[in-house]
């Protein structure tokens, strides 16, 4: 089973304790500018939201690597290997989506590898806004809310 | 670890900036924050010196678990000699400007003297430099966190500025971050601005570490499952806000309604929790759109909220339609109840402003009810407040008069001055709902006669937050006491005052304790911080940073004298509710708290007492 974070926006009151446990975890400190996950604060529009990779199947990130340091894994994840990556940062302008960046402090680049199966930000979350589930049912929850709020007929009765 | 160990000292007059090593001595006795700041203030001024001259300073100071992941681990303090008060001043904040200073690698900032043109401070990392604000003077808080970010080309830059209300010097103008979390009370703002001093923006992007990181990681997650089980912390906070209160202390008897003639609102629901979730305006939305949880907070009680667009307020100012901070229980009272007004918009769009231009909207919405009463006595008239009508109720008198008095325009500049100065300018100091000059919050001590002690005594003047009694005589917390009585209620503002110093220093924010006491709190401390940190160390720590703090006020020129509640609340019986016919016992409960706290009848803390403290 391929398991994917599931981010809903709705829920996040962007308290950034994805952030923290994020970079304890990779960093050994409680440093959220160096967190593989980020929460974006759009206050006009009364909106957190947390952005991190999706791990793509194709991956620019990867195809653009002229060391090969970003690898696959069996569970689709995309690593990147630092003994390999050079700090050319063609991966930070190749990922369309802006989730791989360059660490000044070690000169290579960090992007979420989802804690070898186990992230991190997810067990942090307090209102469930971050979840880690199946991918082929990351829509479910979604689906069923929908299928509920269009059912024509409880609409009717 | 947890603390950063350096400070920030910052000499406005000269433009003189050193890195210092932080006092750990000092810490291990005052923790961080408030605490630790206090002692710094103490050691460094002269209590009897003017709160606006350049000989004042103004300390902003993070606690040792700000920054890190312990629920609400997210607050500063800002510590000065208050400008509304004259006694020491120390206004907490959330948002993320605290933690950010911490990932800068600072745990405080010291300003000293006075800029001679204005200047905001950037810390982005260890490059801290003094910039020209001569573009920001005049620019709303929105506006300068708007443009300091555009013009260092940095998003993430977290800052704390005044509005045109700290530049005015309002009497209670706050310093606000990241847009409306703000240093509220006892205008450490007009200190800011005295100072000439506009903003503070960090950006920094090293990490903070604790000592135990295992041990850590299990007390604060014990801690979170405590607050997320709470009725309290893990259900009416999220829910609905601080803003649950409104009701609940309405039918207490306790909501000081038009400058507390009376102690129960007939608009309160109007202007609830519950009536900011209903639907309203064209689009069908509710007045409260998000929660949102400051920094490291797994509570989220911050409301984020918009203004009905065909409402009179904003009808045609459409740079107030969008999402903000929104109200608050103690905010909601004070522009709401205080003043008989139970437009909710219009409370909602007052609030705007304060953030805006960095005004305190208890001070302000309390001043404003004074004055509403001198107006209701024919003291005031329409002559003297320049076609202002302060009627109770009027939201059309509190829109004007929230934007005259950010600017100190016309009547506004007296409004400006606190209700202490304003009802004894116009012959009636009696009617001025203050203590030590500062306005008291939503609480009316006839209903609720611990608030009253608590009041009486806090050390920053009028304050709920230094004895949250409200907890044990309305919820029950951490056990029920009677609001009606004065019994055993000397002890219990005690118990309080010395738990919240203590919380106040680490870093967390005191609504952790609705859940948590001294027993979930000293563990995550002791796990982040060197030295040992027991409930015990911890309340002693409290205690000896109460009287800190009164030594310096005692120093400052104030006396037993000064530790007494406007003499409404001592005279006028409560006319409805629980608490129909009672006035406050402040009488009973002061000499037993006194004495509980090792001082004299003088209220002068003993010598044995400073000892035992080892101050």
């Amino acid at each position: 089973m391929q398991r994917a974070l599931v981010i809903d926006p709705g829920k996040c009151t962007g308290c950034k304790q994805c952030e923290l446990a994020c970079s304890y975890v990779k960093e050994g400190a409680f440093n959220p500018s160096k967190s593989r996950i980020r929460v974006f604060d759009f206050h006009q529009n009364a909106r957190f939201v947390p952005y991190t990779c999706t791990q793509c199947d194709e991956a620019w990130c990867q195809q653009a690597c002229p060391t090969n340091a970003i690898t696959t894994d069996a569970f689709g994840v995309k690593n990147v290997n630092d003994n390999l990556c050079v700090g050319c940062k063609v991966c930070t302008i190749a990922c369309p989506f802006g989730t791989v960046n360059y660490n000044v402090a070690t000169g290579k680049v960090i992007k979420c590898d989802l804690c070898g199966g186990d992230p991190a930000c997810a067990s942090a979350c307090p209102t469930d806004a971050i979840a880690y589930t199946d991918v082929e049912q990351a829509g479910f929850d979604k689906m069923q809310a929908w299928a509920q709020k269009t059912d024509a007929g409880a609409l009717q009765a | 670890m947890a603390w950063m160990r350096k400070l920030l000292r910052v000499n406005l007059t000269t433009g003189n900036i050193v890195e210092e090593p932080l006092n750990m001595e000092w810490a291990q006795k005052y923790l961080g924050q408030r605490g630790l700041a206090s002692k710094y203030l103490t050691e460094e001024i002269d209590p009897k010196v003017d709160p606006l001259s350049p000989d004042n300073k103004l300390i902003f100071c993070t606690g040792p678990l700000t920054g890190t992941s312990a629920s609400t681990g997210g607050r500063y303090s800002v510590i000065t000699k208050g400008a509304l008060t004259g006694a020491i001043a120390c206004s907490n904040s959330g948002g993320y400007f605290g933690p950010e200073l911490k990932f800068a690698g600072y745990d405080m900032i010291i300003f000293e003297g006075k800029a001679e043109k204005p200047v905001y401070l950037t810390v982005i990392d260890d490059k801290v430099t003094l910039q020209d604000a001569g573009d920001l003077w005049g620019k709303s808080v929105w506006d300068t966190e708007a443009a300091i970010k555009s013009k260092h080309q940095d998003s993430m830059m977290h800052i704390a500025s005044i509005g045109i209300a700290g530049e005015n010097q309002v009497l209670y103008s706050c310093i606000v971050n990241d847009l409306h979390r703000a240093a509220g009370r006892s205008g450490v703002g007009a200190v800011m601005g005295s100072k000439n001093l506009k903003a503070v923006a960090v950006r920094g992007t090293g990490g903070v570490k604790v000592d135990d990181f295992m041990e850590f990681m299990k007390t604060t997650e014990a801690g979170k499952k405590v607050l997320a089980d709470n009725a309290v912390t893990g259900e009416g906070l999220p829910t609905y806000g601080t803003q649950v209160l409104m009701n609940v202390i309405n039918e207490a008897g306790a909501l000081p309604t038009r400058n507390s003639r009376d102690v129960q609102f007939e608009g309160a629901h109007d202007i609830s929790a519950e009536a900011m979730a209903e639907p309203s305006g064209k689009d069908g939305k509710p007045n409260l759109l998000a929660n949102q949880g400051c920094f490291a907070c797994t509570i989220a009680c911050g409301r984020i909220s918009k203004i009905n667009e065909e409402h009179f307020t904003v009808v045609n100012k459409p740079e107030y339609w969008h999402a903000s901070g929104g109200l608050e229980y103690e905010a909601a009272w004070a522009l709401g109840a205080a003043t008989g007004i139970n437009d909710l918009d219009a409370l909602t769009y007052a609030n705007f402003i304060c953030n805006e231009q960095g005004l305190d909207p208890i001070s302000f919405g309390a001043t404003l009810g004074a004055a509403m009463e001198l107006w209701d006595l024919g003291i005031l008239n329409s002559e003297i407040t320049g076609g202002l009508e302060l009627k109770f109720g009027s939201a059309e008198a509190l829109t004007a008069a929230v934007e005259a008095t950010g600017k100190a325009e016309g009547f506004g500049a007296e409004l400006g001055m606190g209700s202490a100065r304003l009802t004894a300018k116009y012959g009636k100091p009696e009617l001025s709902q203050t203590v030590k000059g500062q306005e008291f919050p939503a609480y009316d001590p006839r209903g609720i006669q611990g608030m009253g002690l608590t009041y009486a005594t806090s050390n920053r003047g009028a304050c709920h937050l230094r004895s949250y009694t409200v907890s044990s005589e309305i919820l029950g917390i951490p056990e029920k006491t009677d609001p009606l009585v004065t019994e055993g209620k000397a002890g219990l503002v005690k118990a309080f005052q010395d738990a919240t110093a203590a919380v106040d220093s680490a870093g967390l924010c005191v609504f952790t304790t609705f859940a948590w006491t001294l027993e979930d709190i000293a563990p995550q401390v002791n796990a982040a911080c060197e030295g040992e940190w027991t409930v015990d160390t911890m309340l002693e720590a409290g205690e000896r940073i109460w009287n800190l703090e009164r030594q310096f006020n005692n120093q400052a020129g104030f006396t037993a004298a000064d530790d007494k509640l406007p003499e409404r609340l001592m005279k006028d019986a409560a006319k409805t509710g629980p608490a129909e016919g009672l006035v406050s016992g402040l009488d009973v409960m002061l000499p037993e708290y006194y004495e509980l706290r090792g001082w004299t009848a003088d209220g002068v803390p003993t010598n044995e007492t400073m000892a035992r403290l080892r101050l």
